[in-house]
């Protein structure tokens, strides 16, 4: 819980990472080019002081985890979204095992979600079973670039991956994430394509879409997604640290989100270990739309930041908010965008 | 003549070349992106110039396609330099490096460069960006015509003719001219990708998805940038 003004902000981080990227379980140059440019972003867009050396970024401890998001980063409840990456390291970079053993370890503060890969055929959909009944799986985390042996990458569109879809409608697992690209091959088409969202949203209306880093660096393709399809949402993992180093870029992304979707359908992430969820916590808070922009962009109230924050989140997910972070009810997913969403021509 | 100054000369030819080879997703110069990291201009015994130009990119895992996109443009630009009689332009850092700079350098294509990987050549993925930069432009314009009073309803019958001459208008008349679409002076301003007039009903709609593409274009040339300063070393973010 993050208190300002008065104002109880309920605080769900709904991206965060416990990985191995250390040099021991890298399994080839992929493994350390992966990491390596995690630690750019982590380097680019944090402030100095929480700039951590390289050794620390690849592997860092559940104190250092445990710390970031609990003690001092005012993070009510983290939710775990595994990047498995087999390819490229040797024990995975970051698993649903990994992630659920430091869960049980603290009961009460993690939401374990689960993965899939429709490339694993018949067999995978029995393990996703196991898997969504050994963790109480209600979300998944999907990262569409990743390689396996010769295939480098797949879409959610693929018979496949509907036939996954189809067993996590049946499993209760209704939060999707979508982590878009960089999907490498077929080289000829846009790497971070996100057409095929579009497609499995209308398919299975039932299950929420989230597409982390709101479709970044295809903003513009998931706002017009979004705008059609009222069970995609964003993720703003990647996005929120633009606060810091470009505030008034950030300012144009929430804006047009908050313009093509609504308040209602974005939610907080830190992607840690990539940022840490204190500041950007502390500094969206405190954070405005410039003057010059409002114009066109409106301004943020505590009700849009509270919704953000976490509010959304523990709709999509069923966690109890305290009283006093809660706000009045009022009617959600009603199957329409709200406010001042444009009307999509035919 | 002494060689320093044929060199001199070849190198200064060589970066204004490389100054109209595109990021196609950024839709800015390579050169002010900062990927052109050297050139390096030889003389060969015949007496013409040997090229060299190592290109470098904010991750090591930047969309391949895109990489091999500007690596051969760079080549293309570079070979049509007058004196140049060998070029080699070599990505480095990257994960794909081998496959592209073979590819490039061989001139089989960019399908021959990723077998099995590529189903084709990326002209329509280069068609889709020049359309996304042809947009981004476009609310470049609009918004400074707005800014000078113009009613929305009004863009729709303006021509180029009335649009102030700008860096803005010149930008516009580039994109609008590798797209294919009309750019004399009584070509009306506001057209969709295929130069089809907007009706005045969608002149809102268009306008907004318009500043969405170029919020989402500017913003990742200033991530890109950013990258490749803390990846190699440089100033500074402006802040902005």
């Amino acid at each position: 819980m993050y208190t300002k003004d008065g104002e109880h902000y309920f605080i769900v981080d709904s991206h965060v990472h416990f990985w191995d990227g250390s040099p021991a379980n890298q399994a080839n140059r992929y493994g350390k080019g992966f990491v390596e440019c995690f630690y750019d972003y982590h380097r680019n867009l944090s402030p100095d002081e929480w700039v951590w050396p390289l050794d620390k970024f690849e592997r860092y401890s559940e104190k250092d985890l445990m710390d970031d998001l609990f003690v001092n980063g005012y993070v009510d409840k983290a939710i775990f979204q595994p990047t498995y990456l087999g390819d490229f390291y040797v024990n995975g970079f970051n698993t649903t095992e990994q992630d659920g053993a430091i869960a049980e370890r603290h009961p009460g503060r993690f939401i374990v979600n689960g993965s899939w890969d429709p490339r694993e055929g018949e067999s995978g959909l029995d393990r996703l079973e196991v898997l969504a009944h050994r963790w109480n799986l209600t979300g998944v985390k999907l990262y569409t670039a990743e390689w396996r042996g010769d295939s480098k990458g797949w879409k959610l569109s693929d018979p496949w991956a509907y036939r996954y879809l189809e067993k996590c409608e049946e499993l209760g697992i209704v939060n999707i994430h979508v982590h878009k690209g960089p999907t490498i091959y077929p080289l000829n088409r846009d790497a971070f394509d996100v057409a095929d969202v579009d497609e499995a949203a209308s398919a299975f209306p039932n299950l929420r879409f989230i597409v982390e880093h709101c479709g970044l660096p295809r903003l513009e393709d998931f706002c017009w997604i979004a705008t059609q399809e009222p069970n995609v949402y964003g993720g703003l993992a990647v996005a929120m640290p633009f606060i810091h180093t470009r505030p008034r870029y950030f300012a144009q992304v929430l804006g047009e989100l908050l313009y093509w979707l609504d308040e209602n359908r974005l939610t907080f992430a830190s992607d840690y270990a990539i940022w840490s969820p204190r500041w950007l916590v502390e500094r969206f808070v405190d954070f405005q739309i410039p003057e010059d922009m409002r114009a066109e962009y409106g301004v943020l109230t505590p009700e849009i930041k509270k919704k953000i924050l976490g509010l959304n989140a523990a709709r999509l997910y069923g966690i109890e908010v305290p009283g006093e972070a809660a706000l009045p009810e009022e009617p959600v997913d009603s199957g329409e965008a709200i406010g001042s969403a444009p009307v999509v021509p035919a | 003549m002494n060689t320093g100054t044929v060199a001199g000369h070849t190198t200064t030819a060589v970066w204004s070349a490389l100054g109209a080879v595109l990021d196609p997703e950024l839709d800015e110069p390579v050169t002010r992106l900062g990927f052109v990291h050297e050139v390096e201009v030889g003389e060969c015994e015949a007496g013409g110039a040997v090229v060299r130009v190592v290109l470098r990119l904010p991750t090591y895992f930047c969309a391949p396609n895109f990489a091999y996109l500007m690596v051969a443009d760079a080549a293309d630009a570079v070979r049509a330099v007058p004196g140049v009689t060998h070029a080699e332009i070599v990505l480095c850092d990257h994960f794909a490096a081998a496959e592209i700079n073979a590819g490039v350098a061989e001139e089989h294509g960019f399908a021959a460069a990723f077998p099995g990987e590529a189903t084709g050549e990326p002209a329509v993925l280069r068609r889709t960006f020049q359309r996304k930069a042809y947009l981004a432009s476009l609310d470049r314009v609009c918004g400074m015509l707005l800014a000078r009073g113009w009613r929305p309803d009004e863009l729709t019958t303006r021509t180029l003719a009335d649009v102030p001459d700008s860096p803005e208008r010149r930008r516009l008349v580039r994109r609008r001219a590798a797209l294919g679409l009309p750019c004399d002076p009584d070509s009306v301003v506001l057209v969709d990708e295929d130069g089809v007039p907007i009706p005045s009903g969608q002149v809102t709609t268009t306008l907004r998805f318009a500043r969405a593409v170029r919020v989402s274009i500017e913003g990742n040339a200033g991530l890109c940038t950013g990258l490749l300063r803390t990846r190699y070393g440089g100033v500074q973010e402006d802040g902005s």
